[in-house]
């Protein structure tokens, strides 16, 4: 199992540590995953995203590659901006959700889940035959800092960011790539930075009255409750992106008319309306429904299925996302341990975003 | 006088005469992380030592507790409908899970006493 480059720092912190996408990952500290979830809506959180994979699309083909690669136009991105978007395969299932930012003209930095790098690593050599780039795994640490007082304490740390809106990105004189962006729905930013620069700054950021550390655990109930899917959950490369509900960070004329990758099976989905849609849940009662649960209908047919569910805890209940059938209609159900518990589909995210755009 | 005995589930079960109180140990609750929601057996259900007994839910998962020694459930913790989190705060103490009439005495026998207990989770 892999460890994260702050590894000593976290048990140092009294981390309880848990496997995630080949990651002995702290799942929580001391505080607990209520504290720190509470606490990052409250303040900021501080995160070790480091098994997350950067990779660096470089050279005169750069934006053609991407734009064969992933379902927007690429080469009309402006340098500074990221931009959430997918790879595709041929069928329009989503190999992996992805944040590109355009560093500049000829250079993309690409975001990856940690449990999709090597395919996606993979993917781009494969498509790299015959540009002109260089595609390039790079070693970093990765930090996210995400609450409301996010900015504040990065302008105390000496990080001045306060010109930077949502999405928005850049590389500092000193390497280290900042872009406004996160995973909670709360302001906030992440921070990729030389290995031999993090330690230092990670404390001195948790030396801040404002910042606690925050695991995996916490992460989870933060993104599910701002209704962001979590890629081999929510997301699964038989799993379209009308069908994920994210046809929003596909341009219409790329749903029409792309030359990108998996582009004529997307028309298709697209002009057919998706058979299945992500929804979100809220089960009656007090215990929380896990990923996995059967969705029923009243006549107990199988619809569909939970694919995220626990406890939010600024919810104060168990909250789920689900794929149900598109026909679907309330009320719908679940088999809880012999009980049949009431689903209720209610719009996401189930905790209002708080960018600052 | 109540002797607690322990399991390699990580439970601890008081016992006094015929009755038994069952929790989740100090160190289960520390691996589990804060709960939220704690599922409890109803009042007069006969129990099989072994069979899946309660349910301790944390923000990211379920975890089965397991009856430790077969018998009636004669109380649970209506508590912790409420609080879930007094496990946490208090696992060993007011933060029991259920109360059992013993059926068979004998299944005490290979139960682990606390240093047993602390010796294996060291």
């Amino acid at each position: 199992m892999k460890h994260l480059p702050l590894h000593e720092l976290h048990r140092e912190l009294g981390a309880r540590f848990g496997a995630f996408a080949g990651y002995d990952m702290p799942l929580f500290y001391a505080a607990g995953v209520l504290k720190e979830h509470l606490h990052t809506r409250a303040q900021a959180g501080l995160f070790d995203i480091s098994h997350m994979l950067h990779v660096d699309v470089t050279g005169a083909d750069a934006a053609r590659l991407v734009g064969r690669l992933c379902p927007y136009p690429a080469g009309g991105q402006e340098a500074g901006t990221g931009r959430y978007t997918f790879f595709l395969n041929e069928a329009a299932g989503i190999i992996d959700d992805l944040i590109v930012t355009r560093l500049g003209a000829e250079h993309y930095r690409i975001v990856c889940n940690a449990g999709c790098a090597d395919k996606d690593l993979a993917h781009l050599r494969a498509h790299a035959a015959g540009f002109a780039v260089a595609v390039t795994p790079l070693s970093r640490a990765f930090l996210a800092l995400q609450g409301p007082q996010a900015e504040a304490v990065l302008a105390r740390a000496g990080l001045a960011v306060g010109d930077l809106a949502f999405m928005r990105a850049r590389l500092t004189d000193r390497g280290w790539f900042v872009s406004r962006s996160g995973y909670t729905g709360e302001d906030g930013f992440e921070i990729a930075l030389p290995l031999d620069d993090a330690e230092d700054f990670a404390r001195s950021l948790l030396g801040d009255d404002g910042v606690m550390m925050v695991g995996l655990g916490a992460r989870d109930s933060l993104r599910l409750e701002a209704g962001l899917p979590l890629y081999g959950q929510d997301l699964a490369d038989d799993i379209t992106p009308m069908e994920a509900g994210l046809a929003w960070a596909i341009p219409p004329a790329c749903r029409r008319d792309g030359a990108f990758v998996g582009a004529a099976a997307l028309q298709a989905r697209f002009e057919e309306g998706p058979a299945r849609k992500r929804v979100g849940l809220k089960p009656a009662g007090t215990a929380p429904v896990r990923a996995h649960a059967a969705l029923l209908d009243a006549a107990g047919q199988k619809i569909g299925e939970v694919t995220s569910g626990g406890y939010g805890p600024s919810v104060g209940a168990p909250i789920a996302m689900g794929l149900i059938a598109s026909g679907a209609t309330a009320p719908i159900f679940t088999d809880l341990r012999g009980r049949r518990v009431e689903m209720a589909i209610v719009p996401l995210p189930f905790v209002p975003h708080r960018y600052k755009r | 006088m109540s002797k607690t005995w322990f399991t390699q589930e990580h439970e601890w079960i008081a016992v006094d005469g015929d009755l038994v109180t069952v929790g989740i140990t100090e160190h289960a609750q520390e691996q589990l992380g804060d709960l939220v929601y704690v599922e409890l057996p109803e009042v007069g259900r006969k129990l099989v030592k072994g069979e899946e007994a309660a349910v301790v839910e944390s923000v990211k998962a379920a975890s089965d507790v397991y009856a430790p020694v077969s018998g009636e459930v004669v109380a649970v913790n209506g508590e912790l409908a409420g609080d879930p989190s007094l496990v946490n705060r208090a696992a060993q103490g007011e933060g029991w899970l259920m109360k059992l009439k013993l059926s068979d005495r004998s299944e005490l026998d290979g139960l682990m006493d606390a240093d047993a207990y602390a010796a294996m989770i060291a």
